[in-house]
């Protein structure tokens, strides 16, 4: 994006500067990347509950009789298996195997919805309407409907009083229509930082009223608003993916780690033929976890090394609150250096510095 | 908001207080604040000999890297060893526990090309806007 675009701002944008939050350009909007401090907002959502405004983030309605089937044939994962009221992570993949981009579907009763990266959005919104048929009806609906995330173990008690559905009975990665303090919504328990929530995805006028009236019920529990720095450093602990880092239109589904969501038992799918031939091989390069043994931390960008040899580089780092402050992070490294266990180093301004290979996700909530 | 009196800054953020020959050497509460959660402080050696508004270190916040400069000349003669364990103490208390380091000044007069609380705090209303 040119720096003379004009950014956009969601529904909720004077919420975020009453709050104090700075803001930052993100996907073309301009966004909270922290309002009381990053670590703050981290140990509230992993303690209590984290409210995030992901308006930027791209919802396309789809509607029609044969729309699993037409997203069947453009994702990796199975859609027209899901049930109603079923929420799956997906990827659209270019014909190289590449991943264009990471995204949810959620099905609901008479129509879909299709959530997609906010920087991915005008590269998603031409190529799905590129593969439009006359029983897909494709609606954008970005900037407009609004998406607020209640996300922390407090988040039922927070969101269960202020909606006239049973949230807390509600399934993890299902949803519901229904109403947020009034105002019509779709109720999704998904989200992505690794802890319990939810995701209200709601009319960008009743998106400010609604903000607020879930600052001031979730206050007694300890609420916080959290923004996208927090949001990085929580889903990096979980182990999801953001894409530019982990997937890329160069890095795989597979070699992103989510090679479980690739079903090559559907006939026929945009990469199937790349994948297959990906995986048949196995030499790919890919995403590990480290985390480094000493105080600096890694950056993305840094060169990783095995032995004397050049493996890789860091694509995602960061301190780690839930894992002691340990440093973490996500490598691009060749298959031999990607090994659990495997000790490699990080190039730090000149310097090596020892790191091992760890399984993903580096966090997982107490069950 | 006004910067604390009885030091002097440097345009690049760092604050220095000159007792008997030694200068002890910050980062200002608004450099604390602009870089965020502070995760990292890579402070020179002892004994090693700094230039003034050369680069001697960086600050890492949870989101970015930072050169440290040093605003006066001199051998370094201590550490914070604080900060090791602790580099929020930056974030808590930047002008007081979470000093960086101190050196034995080598040229008093260098001292005049650094701002006075004054000029220092026009300087950070002007960066504000």
């Amino acid at each position: 994006m040119s720096a003379t675009q004009a950014l956009r701002r969601t529904a909720l944008y004077d919420e975020h500067v009453a709050l104090g939050a700075r803001l930052v350009p993100f996907g073309g909007f301009e966004m909270p990347v922290q309002y009381g401090g990053i670590i703050r907002e981290h140990d509230a959502v992993r303690r209590r509950a984290g409210l995030f405004d992901l308006s930027h983030m791209a919802q396309f309605e789809l509607r029609g009789s044969r729309v699993g089937e037409w997203a069947d044939a453009l994702t990796i994962n199975a859609v027209s298996t899901m049930k109603p009221l079923q929420a799956r992570y997906n990827i659209f993949c270019n014909p190289r195997g590449g991943s264009m981009d990471d995204v949810l579907f959620y099905r609901l009763p008479d129509r879909w919805l299709l959530v997609v990266n906010a920087a991915n959005a005008n590269k998603m919104w031409p190529y799905i309407s590129s593969h439009a048929e006359p029983e897909v009806r494709l609606t954008n609906l970005h900037g407009q409907r609004a998406l607020i995330a209640v996300q922390g173990p407090r988040a039922v008690e927070i969101v269960a009083p202020l909606s006239d559905l049973d949230v807390a009975s509600m399934k993890y990665y299902f949803c519901a229509e229904g109403h947020i303090d009034g105002a019509a919504a779709i109720i999704a328990r998904t989200g992505y930082t690794g802890e319990d929530g939810f995701e209200l995805f709601l009319d960008g006028a009743d998106a400010p009223r609604v903000w607020r009236k879930l600052l001031e019920a979730g206050a007694p529990h300890g609420l916080e608003p959290a923004g996208l720095g927090a949001r990085d450093m929580l889903r990096l602990e979980a182990g999801m993916p953001l894409y530019g880092l982990e997937l890329a239109e160069d890095i795989s589904p597979p070699a992103g780690g989510q090679n479980w969501a690739v079903k090559m038992n559907k006939p026929q799918f945009v990469g199937k033929e790349a994948l297959a031939e990906q995986l048949a091989a196995d030499e790919y390069a890919r995403i590990a976890g480290i985390e480094m043994e000493g105080r600096v931390p890694a950056r993305g960008g840094y060169p990783v090394f095995l032995g004397s040899r050049r493996a890789g580089e860091v694509r995602s780092a960061s301190v780690a609150p839930s894992l002691g402050n340990r440093n973490i992070g996500t490598v691009l490294v060749d298959k031999e250096a990607a090994a659990v266990g495997t000790k490699l180093d990080v190039e730090i301004r000149g310097a090596r510095h020892s790191a091992t290979v760890v399984a993903l996700p580096f966090y997982r909530r107490p069950s | 908001m006004s910067q604390p009196q009885g030091l002097l800054y440097s345009k690049e953020h760092e604050w220095l207080k000159v007792d008997d020959g030694v200068g002890t050497v910050g980062i200002t509460d608004y450099a604390q604040n602009s870089l965020g959660d502070i995760v990292y402080v890579e402070l020179p050696r002892v004994g090693q000999q700094l230039a003034q508004h050369a680069s001697v270190g960086v600050v890492e916040s949870v989101k970015a890297v930072s050169d440290l400069f040093t605003p006066i000349s001199g051998e370094v003669v201590e550490v914070n060893p604080a900060l090791e364990g602790d580099p929020a103490l930056v974030n808590r208390d930047a002008f007081g526990g979470g000093w960086l380091y101190k050196v034995k000044v080598k040229d008093p007069s260098e001292t005049s090309s650094l701002l006075g609380p004054d000029a220092y705090e026009a300087l950070v209303a002007e960066g504000a806007h």
